[in-house]
């Protein structure tokens, strides 16, 4: 049931909240002399899918960083629903949620403590109605068996589940995912993507997913971007990437592996 | 120059968490199940040790006086000595050396951890600020324990001065007559308050500048290890540096 109207309606809540866009103006990033990010231009909608691809290393995780204000431009700007990301004050007035790629989950804290952090600290509600919320994300993702659990009893694609469900508690208006399907099986993979896909249908989050996950990008983007070596090399819809016309994006989609000419070998000589 | 820079820097970040903290001190009966649980964890663990090594030194402190004094007939002035020594000096410098290896240390490589695998980031983005969270109820649990701690401080190490110029030889002064010496010549407004006051401002810098050094630590497992180390040895320059300064502000 998309919003026509173009707001986020709270899942929990009912509250209608207008959605927000991302706007990177020139971002440019180096951490010394390495230039990450270089001047980045690009413009998520309100309400809209946008899938990040590229390469090991080529800035995903400190672009998404940029847009939660953990790391400040060198040059350029980056606004969330027209305020500066930077800003303390940015984050008051956007619900911002972002999956981190290692999770981040807190370590001295249960799963069911992680989850009810966020409403507990903003008294989002009372102790019954911060249970029903956390209880139901963490039905959404298979994990009420592990709500007593610590962190450290987990595994690697339940603590991606846990930091999924903990970004669905806080009701964003904005979601960020940093690979959010990289540990998990593949049925675990396309759960994932479909309550993506039905966050923003339901509830017209904008979401911005970072992944190399190809079915994901190709199924439920809206567009897709593809940075390498600092630069956007693709902004567009997901069907032109079926068959790409560019080179590097089809040699970075579609690698060959050719077992009698092994790449590792070609960088040798 | 490097080093004055990051000297500088540091005295600049402990500032600001310190301003970004008392910001929050309204927020602090909603921190509440943090901050038992911080008075715990400060008060609690470091009581027995603080018990055991201010008895020594209370005893240690007699027998030298003794030692010395028995020469020149003062020696039943050691209540005094060992009173006033405790209440004014050693009682709240040893609390405060122990609170940063004992809870300091504790606290960097938490809040390093915490930084280091992320844990922080998290808390920013859930517009959660790291400072009203975990950095306020650190802040006033130790405000309320230190003094607890530093009176038992103060009344164990007089009971273990008594005992040893009790019992041993060469001093043998009855308790009655090292507790009336004890109290004549301390006043009690003055030097044990005075140390109290002392014990509260080492106490409040160690926590201070342990929670500042683990929110500040980048890097990996390693650097955990060095933000507490250096957390320890800031601390103990801190409780020396300042007992100077403070003791003659109370003179
Ligand atoms: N704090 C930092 N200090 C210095 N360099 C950094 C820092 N953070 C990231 N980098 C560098 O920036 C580059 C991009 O890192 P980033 O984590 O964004 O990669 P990524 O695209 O997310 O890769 P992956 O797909 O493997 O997660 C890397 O070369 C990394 O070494
Ligand atoms: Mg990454």
């Amino acid at each position: 049931m998309a919003s026509s109207t173009g707001h986020t309606r709270n899942p929990f809540t009912e509250v209608e909240t207008p959605a927000v866009g991302v706007k990177l103006e020139g971002l440019t990033k180096s951490f010394g002399d390495h230039v990450v990010l270089d001047n980045i231009t690009l413009s998520v909608e309100p309400g809209e899918i946008f899938v990040l691809m590229g390469p090991s290393g080529s800035g995903k995780s400190v672009l998404l960083k940029h847009i939660v204000g953990l790391e400040a431009p060198t040059s350029g700007r980056v606004l969330v629903d027209g305020h500066d990301a930077t800003s303390g004050e940015t984050r008051e007035k956007v619900r911002m949620a972002m999956v981190f790629q290692a999770g981040a989950l807190f370590n001295s804290l249960t799963v069911y403590d992680n989850l009810a952090l966020y409403p507990r600290e903003h008294r989002v509600a009372d102790e019954a109605g911060i249970k029903d919320k956390v209880m139901r994300a963490l039905q959404i993702l298979s994990l009420e068996d592990a709500a007593k659990k610590f962190p450290s009893e987990l595994s690697g694609g339940m603590k991606k589940r846990v930091a999924i469900a903990r970004a669905l508690v806080m009701e964003p208006q904005l979601m960020m995912y940093d690979e959010p399907t990289s540990e998990l099986d593949p049925v675990m993979s396309a759960t994932i993507s479909e309550i993506i896909a039905s966050l923003k249908d339901e509830y017209h989050v904008t979401t911005l997913v970072v992944s190399h996950d190809r079915e994901l990008a190709l199924n439920i983007a809206e567009r897709v971007g593809i940075l390498m070596d600092g630069k956007l090399i693709f902004l567009g819809k997901p069907d032109e990437l079926r068959q790409p016309k560019d080179e590097q994006v089809a040699a970075f989609l579609y690698p060959k592996i050719d077992l009698k000419h092994p790449r590792y070998k070609k960088l040798e000589t | 120059m490097k080093q004055i820079t990051i000297i500088l820097e540091g005295f600049g970040s402990t500032l600001l968490l310190l301003v970004r903290s008392l910001s929050y001190l309204p927020s602090l009966p909603r921190q509440r199940a943090r901050f038992i649980e911080q008075c715990y964890m400060i008060g609690y663990t470091t009581l027995p040790i603080v018990a055991i090594l201010s008895f020594f030194i209370g005893s240690v402190l007699a027998l030298q006086a003794g030692y010395a004094m028995q020469n020149f007939g003062a020696k039943q002035f050691i209540g005094s000595l060992v009173g006033l020594s405790m209440a004014r000096e050693l009682g709240p410098v040893m609390v405060a050396i122990l609170l940063a290896g004992r809870v300091g240390s504790a606290i960097t490589a938490e809040l390093a951890s915490m930084k280091v695998y992320q844990e922080i980031d998290a808390l920013v983005t859930m517009n959660i600020p790291p400072a009203r969270m975990l950095v306020m109820p650190r802040l006033a649990a130790v405000l309320v324990m230190v003094p607890v701690l530093a009176i038992i401080a103060d009344l164990v190490g007089w009971f273990g001065g008594a005992i040893v110029a009790k019992y041993v030889s060469f001093i043998s002064i009855e308790p009655e007559g090292y507790f009336s010496v004890l109290r004549r010549y301390m006043k009690f407004g003055e030097d044990v308050a005075g140390g109290l006051i002392k014990a509260e401002i080492f106490g409040f810098g160690v926590v201070l500048v342990c929670c500042n050094i683990g929110l500040n630590t980048r890097g990996g497992p390693r650097e955990i290890g060095a933000a507490v180390t250096r957390a320890v040895v800031v601390s103990l320059i801190l409780i020396l540096v300042l007992d100077y300064f403070v003791t003659k502000a109370l003179m």
